[in-house]
């Protein structure tokens, strides 16, 4: 006689004058493969926990996000922002969909030589920059987007000293009427500070002024603000044609797009709150064709774009460690996958589906990680199906900034592996171990332990 | 004999919809909840409960052992059971 499946027995207190006006259940499905590869097999193959990314995914969003673009401004061009993901197969599928590469520091930049980007493809943003990375970056011909007064003064000097040209922006911060306003990078707008900036630059022989940049926030859900923004650095433009007959070859508006993930706190889910990239393209547009620039003088327009276009392309495999009761009655759960690999927990309220077909009755459950830390907390509070000893959730919109700002903590990282456009699975990252853990330490001779 | 009585001030519908009538509080059970309490109500022992579950679902003696333990909490934090 065949068995039926068998489900934890569940019990659901109802509670009256609180209903969700706000739909279904959002965890009633359940996600068993990833672009057609069952998440059983690879994890069978590849371990747990276990980051996927698609590069389906990947293409598809920078594809869709220029065509957003390009049908509303005449010149744009994409520049990958590193740090949100630099793992070489994510760059290179960008690289490949002809985004030049934006860094903030000078591994990232020898990350891009090395995946055979031209300098003169690089932005190289960020407060530090030393003496040696800039004197690269201008023998390279980057694009250096100068962020302090002393940045600038050395740039100068170094100008001077090896006769050198460089090729610099300033990067500009500004009120967009958003809060906090981001005024620790660059030089501000309103009071003239950027403007001095400029000046200096022009006065300087060695240096080509070919760019102006900001950047207001991150995940901004103000669409509004880009326009401001936008409009700020044109008329900058417009003055440096008319004050020094010189023309701005680009306009960056950084990155900071708002991706489909939803935050702490917030009500209402991110597909509800977030504006679309098509309402960001056509406020930076509108902000940009308000200035009538004419055909010689329009600049391409740069985009930073990083978390809109690399999110809902990662996806994190986690299996049940445990089942727990807490001492209030609330149901909790044990994954292998902690907060050291998934530091956007801070933040996120990700949404996280089970693996495999489990009950419809769901629990509110917490989902802890595996380390010994009362930190360990991947969310609070998420209507779960049961869910047995090993079986396996999938935690979605893990593509940014998870990989760069991981840990190896208690835990070491995974593997990465990378479902292609064929149906074939590549490891983009081996997983850690002891040895890779311990190759970079020393123990003092006089502490080491004597062999009997 | 029963080691779990069930209060005589509720009823369960077929479909698991159970209405405590003493305080007019209301739950849902799923399909394996249902059957444990349709069993409890019958005056079976956890010992037979568990044997009976063990022959008709998939499911090792030491996950059904302990799930039951937890819901049995359960039920005994809201009520809907006295154990001895």
């Amino acid at each position: 006689m065949t068995k039926k499946r068998y489900e934890r027995p569940i019990i659901i207190k109802h509670i009256s004058g609180l209903m969700n006006k706000f739909g279904s259940n959002p965890t009633a499905s359940y996600k068993s493969d990833i672009d057609g590869v069952a998440v059983e097999k690879l994890v069978e193959k590849f371990g747990s926990p276990l980051f996927v990314i698609s590069e389906k995914q990947l293409r598809q969003n920078q594809r869709e996000a220029y065509r957003i673009f390009k049908t509303r401004y005449p010149k744009v061009q994409f520049a990958w922002s590193y740090k949100t993901n630099y793992l070489n197969a994510v760059c290179s599928v960008f690289h490949q969909e002809n985004s030049w590469a934006e860094v903030v520091s000078e591994f990232e930049y020898e990350k891009a030589r090395r995946l055979g980007i031209k300098g003169e493809h690089i932005i190289f943003n960020g407060p530090d920059k030393s003496r040696e990375a800039l004197l690269r970056a201008m023998k390279e011909k980057a694009k250096i987007h100068i962020d302090h007064f002393d940045e600038l003064y050395t740039i100068i000097e170094l100008t001077e000293a090896e006769k050198l040209k460089a090729k610099v922006a300033i990067r500009v911060n500004m009120d967009v009427g958003i809060y906090p306003m981001w005024d620790r990078f660059g030089f501000n707008f309103e009071n003239g500070e950027a403007w001095q900036a400029i000046k200096r630059i022009i006065a300087a022989k060695n240096l080509e002024l070919v760019g102006l940049h900001t950047h207001i926030g991150t995940y901004m859900m103000s669409a509004e603000a880009y326009r401001v923004a936008a409009i700020n650095l044109g008329t900058l433009a417009k003055k440096i044609k008319n004050d020094f007959d010189k023309v701005i070859e680009y306009i960056d508006l950084g990155g900071g797009f708002a991706s489909h993930n939803t935050l702490l706190g917030q009500y209402l889910p991110a597909e509800q709150v977030v504006p679309s990239i098509e309402q960001f393209a056509d406020s930076i547009s509108s902000g940009l064709f308000e200035l009538s620039f004419t055909n010689e003088e329009m600049p391409t327009l740069i985009l930073e774009t990083g978390r809109a276009l690399v999110d809902d392309a990662g996806f994190l495999i986690s299996s049940v460690i445990a089942n727990k009761r807490l001492s209030d009655g609330r149901r909790a759960v044990i994954i292998d996958a902690g907060v050291n690999l998934l530091f956007t927990s801070f933040w996120y309220k990700h949404k996280i589906s089970p693996a495999q077909p489990n009950g419809s009755y769901t629990e509110n459950t917490t989902i802890y990680g595996p380390l010994c830390m009362n930190i360990d907390c991947i969310q609070d509070s998420i209507a779960l199906p049961a869910l047995k000893v090993g079986e396996k959730i999938v935690i979605h919109y893990v593509g940014a900034y998870d990989m760069t700002q991981w840990m190896q903590f208690i835990a070491m990282r995974p593997n990465v592996v990378m479902v292609m456009e064929n149906g074939s699975v590549e490891l983009i990252r081996k997983a850690e171990n002891i040895d890779y853990l311990m190759e970079r330490e020393r123990v003092p001779e006089k502490l080491l332990l004597k062999k009997k | 004999m029963a080691d779990i009585t069930i209060p005589k001030n509720l009823a369960v519908s077929d479909s698991g919809f159970l209405f405590l009538t003493s305080t007019g509080e209301t739950f849902t059970l799923n399909e394996i909840g249902h059957f444990i309490f349709k069993q409890f109500q019958q005056n079976d022992s956890f010992e037979t409960v568990k044997n009976k579950i063990a022959q008709e679902y998939e499911v090792d003696l030491n996950s059904l052992e302990k799930d039951l333990d937890d819901f049995i909490a359960q039920l005994k934090a809201y009520n809907l059971i006295e154990t001895k």
